[in-house]
């Protein structure tokens, strides 16, 4: 693999953030489009898992019409085996808030808003704390920002950026159709940037030590670190800063447990890598075995011999059964039928080849489904059936 | 001028203004997207999936009614691809829906069923999810029926019931495997603020919201020698009957549908538009003397405006929202109610019936109607005035029951003795129809002389927009009501109930200086009720509108006041407006009902 190299363990997020205040201010003193190309030439894509290029987002959000606009940070950290972004806001805030202010400054907007996971409550006095100190600080060098905590109320699907949008404005969180974009109308209608919470810390790194110390991490497509949230059988769960463009190979020595079978990269939406597989399989936005691109945001979960495949399948399809908005029918319908189908399969109601039918659905879905969620249900499904087909039906 | 964008579909040239749907764009072409969650009143919600189509270039289809038209665009609306991705979605559909289509209110007139037929789904391999859920049927409505068993979570329920209406009676609860649409706090309809419209019995797809059906009933009652059956027909069911029965929309088919009520076995068929025409004598009267009490009299405990009260819907709505408003409202009943409490007096009287072998049944466009015949008020003959209400559906229903060719049918004219009818009374089907009836007699009375529109026709107050206004001068009155002289009457006109909301706000703020309001719970009045054929939607209302301003203009009495059975009602029985009489029999009181 050209891409794939060494495992490099990196420092950059949970670095010192004493000199915030500086970055800050040195920051907005350069013109926003300087900054807007800066982040363009850093390459630096959505940490949330979509990977849509950040820089990219910020300019539309900065072209469309002056008025009332949003920064929006996604703390709806929901991805099973992903807990890095509490991480982040426990011990680097500030770095997130100024990244936030920056942002509102390049695109042109007073508001900012943290959507919090409700399971994250404990966060919220600490972090107000910090709001509280970000904000008067902002007064001294007369920025306009402010930042308002708001509390998610723990389903899955608000972590969707358009659901998320929809459950702040009050209505039930359900993705809404797009176009439009949230760049050209987000929250209340009005253009909105909405970036995860690493995103926005890699953006601090990339304007206080410039792009090309970021660029010069990871590989074509993949620039920069990335932060792995680990999990399942490991003997050292945690949360890693590594360098993309790794292979999974290469993960796995230094986090596997001698005997690991699979790993779910991504979380239930992501993708399960057989071990056959694991020295193709180079984890970035453009990996070349698994086709398609790292989907979520960073979750690595292990899986030695001793674990079932099909009980993992089973535990995703009940959580996407579960936290399906329930308001498209692939989705909705799919997941049910899903769950149900490899079930009767397992007890032997449905033939084997039931499973072919399956497939076909999860396609279905990936086609047809409103958002990420439904689409995304087709990946953990078919690596894991096809990968371990007989596990699904013994 | 918008610009034009340019595109294919399935190959063809398609020119369009920027802003349309594909959805728009292939209709345009004459190719049709099946759809479910669509529907022409109602926002886009992209929801149901069945109008996906491919867009060349993109791994991912496309939901044509939510997605916008782009230049260069090459749409397939008919690749294999999404075929068989439609197919799909219809089969997950039909393993959540109750598919028992031979036993349900909807067979034949379902968007389901018929998608399932056009794509020949005959088998099931998926898993039927049916037995597994614990659907539930609520029937404890007088007016409307709602069995999860057969709701396909399409929302347009929630969003007719939230964007039309602004009643958010219906809504989306739980998530995953387990939303649905349900109630505050999953209550019974009857137990929350719901209006009984029927919009969203009207505006569903399947079988998931049907009104209560009175059919059976109705044919005992018929079948019964000992009873005397009595239907009247409201003004709105003439202009929509048609088309349940294969008729184009618009079509006006009053002489059929009494003769093909005759040929039912309905032992008199009378008319609504009579106590329409009364309930203008009795609410322009009321009218005219709260203006009096308030002009002259300076009586300050005056309630203006003083709104309709025709509506059920809008009645319920405002005694749940507005119930500091309710002596804003006119006594007078319903020209339904009105002609049942009538039914078992003055028609029994004069036919020499006893009242309690009379059986009242009234045909109304309406599901609300159904729930105010239930209302404890509309005893007031000593019996229940009206015994069952039945939609234009049910009728056509009955119709199709008993066999009749209805498009062979000569016309005939309603039974004597409250079967005559003004053209005032045949527009109170009509947004805005009320207030015209109300003008064409108040203004005469007051002034001596026709209302100052050519021909009659108030066009002020007619036409779709949601809320209009008018204002009528009054310039030299006749003696009696000389203190009018130089008042400019003002009106106002509110149809869907999301409309009567912004009147009720401006009036209960203060800001409203409106004399009288027309108010109406559906959209486009009675001719877009809840108990009207399905479809309903802008056009067919348009269409619904024309035939009724049509039937108005080709009537030889265009005001109420001239209804020569209502003068003769007046002179036999109820002597004069606002009588003893007409107080005991025509007129009612509200109810302040929970918001909750």
């Amino acid at each position: 693999m050209a891409n794939s190299h060494q495992l490099k363990r990196v420092d950059f997020i949970f670095r010192n953030e004493n000199d915030w205040e500086r970055v800050l201010s040195n920051t907005i003193k350069k013109k926003p489009q300087e900054l807007i190309n800066e982040l363009i030439s850093s390459e630096l894509k959505g940490r949330g898992g979509a990977g849509f290029p950040t820089g990219l987002k910020w300019k539309l959000t900065s072209e469309a019409p002056d008025g009332q606009k949003y920064v929006i940070c996604n703390a709806d950290e929901g991805e099973p085996g992903t807990f890095k972004d509490r991480e982040i806001l426990s011990k680097v805030p500030y770095k997130v808030l100024t990244a936030m202010a920056v942002c509102g400054y390049v695109a042109g907007a007073n508001q900012g808003y943290i959507y919090l996971r409700g399971e994250y409550k404990f966060l919220k006095p600490e972090l107000e704390k910090a709001i509280d100190e970000f904000e008067y600080y902002c007064k001294e060098i007369n920025l306009d920002f402010k930042i308002t905590i708001f509390m998610g109320s723990g389903a899955y699907i608000c972590g969707e950026e358009t659901a998320l949008m929809e459950s702040m404005e009050g209505k039930r969180g359900e993705p809404r159709n797009k176009p439009p974009f949230p760049s050209q109308a987000g929250y209340l209608g009005k253009p909105t940037v909405i970036n995860n919470v690493e995103t926005l810390v890699h953006t601090f790194t990339i304007f206080k030590y410039g792009s090309k110390k970021f660029y010069d991490l990871g590989v074509q497509y993949s620039r920069g670190t990335k932060l792995f949230s680990v999990s399942g059988d490991t003997p050292k769960p945690g949360i890693y800063e590594l360098e993309l463009g790794m292979s999974l190979q290469d993960f796995v020595y230094e986090f596997g447990d001698g005997d690991t079978k699979a790993v779910q990269v991504g979380g239930a939406s992501g993708f399960l890598v057989p071990r056959k597989k694991f020295k193709d399989a180079a984890i970035g936005f453009k990996g070349k075995l698994t086709g398609i691109s790292l989907p979520t945001g960073g979750s690595m979960m292990l899986f030695n011999s001793s674990r079932s495949m099909f009980n993992v399948l089973d535990n995703y399809l009940e959580f996407f059964r579960e936290e399906s908005c329930g308001q498209c029918t692939p989705c909705r319908v799919g997941c049910q039928q899903l769950l149900l189908g490899i079930k009767a399969v397992k007890r032997g109601d449905k033939p084997a080849s039931y499973l072919e039918k399956l497939l076909r659905l999860t396609e279905t879905m990936q086609y047809t489904a409103k958002c990420g969620l439904g689409q995304s249900v087709a990946n953990s499904f078919s690596s894991i059936v096809e990968n371990f087909r007989e596990e699904m039906i013994y | 001028m918008s610009k034009k964008i340019n595109l294919t579909i399935n190959g063809f040239p398609v020119e369009i203004e920027t802003g349309k749907t594909i959805l728009e764009a292939a209709e345009k072409q004459g190719i049709k997207i099946p759809t479910l969650c669509y529907h022409k009143d109602l926002c886009v919600a992209g929801n149901c999936r069945v109008c996906v189509v491919e867009v060349a270039g993109q791994k991912r289809l496309s939901a044509a009614c939510a997605t916008p038209c782009e230049e260069g665009m090459e749409i397939l609306t008919n690749s294999l691809k999404v075929r068989n991705s439609r197919k799909h979605i219809i089969e997950l559909l039909l393993t959540e829906h109750n598919a028992d289509c031979t036993k349900c209110y909807r067979n034949g007139n379902c968007e389901l069923q018929t998608l399932a037929s056009e794509y020949k789904i005959m088998t099931q391999d998926f898993i039927e999810l049916v037995p597994l859920k614990k659907y539930s049927i609520d029937a404890y409505s007088p007016s409307i029926m709602k069995d999860d068993s057969k709701c396909i979570r399409c929302q347009r329920c929630v969003r007719t019931c939230a964007e039309l209406q602004g009643v958010n009676a219906l809504t989306v609860a739980h998530k995953g495997d387990e939303m649905k649409i349900t109630t505050f706090f999953e209550k019974h309809m009857r137990d929350v603020v719901c209006t009984n419209c029927g919009q969203c019995v009207n505006h569903c797809p399947t079988g998931a919201l049907v009104e209560k059906n009175y059919i059976e009933e109705v044919w005992e009652a018929i079948a019964d020698p000992k009873k005397h059956v009595v239907v009247q027909t409201a003004p709105a069911v003439r202009v929509g009957l048609g088309e349940e029965l294969g008729l184009q929309a618009g079509s006006r088919v009053t002489g059929q549908m009494v003769a093909a009520l005759k040929r039912l076995g309905f032992d008199s068929v009378l008319d609504t538009d009579f106590t329409a025409d009364l309930t203008i004598m009795e609410e322009g009267t009321e009218l005219l003397t709260r203006l009096k009490k308030a002009l002259v009299d300076k009586d300050d405990s005056v309630e203006l405006p003083m709104a309709t009260s025709c509506s059920p819907g809008w009645i319920k709505y405002i005694e749940h929202m507005y119930p500091e408003h309710l002596g804003n409202l006119s006594t007078c009943k319903s020209p339904q109610q009105m002609f049942g409490a009538l039914v078992k007096t003055y028609y029994a009287k004069a036919r020499n019936l006893e009242p309690d072998s009379i059986v009242s049944v009234s045909i109304m466009p309406c599901t609300a109607k159904k729930f105010e015949a239930f209302r404890p008020e509309m005893y007031d003959s000593g019996y229940r005035d009206v015994d069952y209400v039945l939609t234009t559906r049910e009728l056509a229903i009955l119709i199709k029951q008993a066999g009749l060719d209805f498009d062979k049918l000569q016309p005939v004219k309603f039974d004597r003795l409250m079967g005559e009818s003004s053209g005032a009374a045949v527009i109170f089907g009509a947004t805005g129809g009320v207030m015209e009836a109300a003008l064409r007699t108040a203004y005469e009375i007051v002034t001596g002389r026709e209302v100052p529109f050519e021909n009659l026709n108030i066009t002020p107050v007619r036409g779709m927009e949601g809320i209009r206004e008018a204002t009528i001068k009054i310039e030299d009155p006749v003696e009696d009501w000389a203190f009018l002289d130089g008042v400019e009457l003002k009106c106002a006109v509110a149809h869907g109930l999301i409309n009567a909301k912004t009147v009720m706000d401006e009036v209960k703020s203060g800001k409203a200086d409106y004399h009288f309001i027309e108010f109406m719970a559906c959209p486009g009045g009675c001719l877009g009720g809840g108990g009207q054929p399905i479809p309903t939607n802008p056009e067919i209302r348009q269409k619904r509108a024309e035939a009724i301003y049509a039937e108005d203009g080709a009537l030889s009495i265009r005001k109420s006041h001239e209804n020569p059975e209502v003068l003769k009602l007046y002179k036999d029985f109820l002597k004069k407006p606002l009588g003893e009489v007409s107080h005991h029999l025509l007129h009612t009181k509200y109810t302040k009902r929970e918001r909750y």
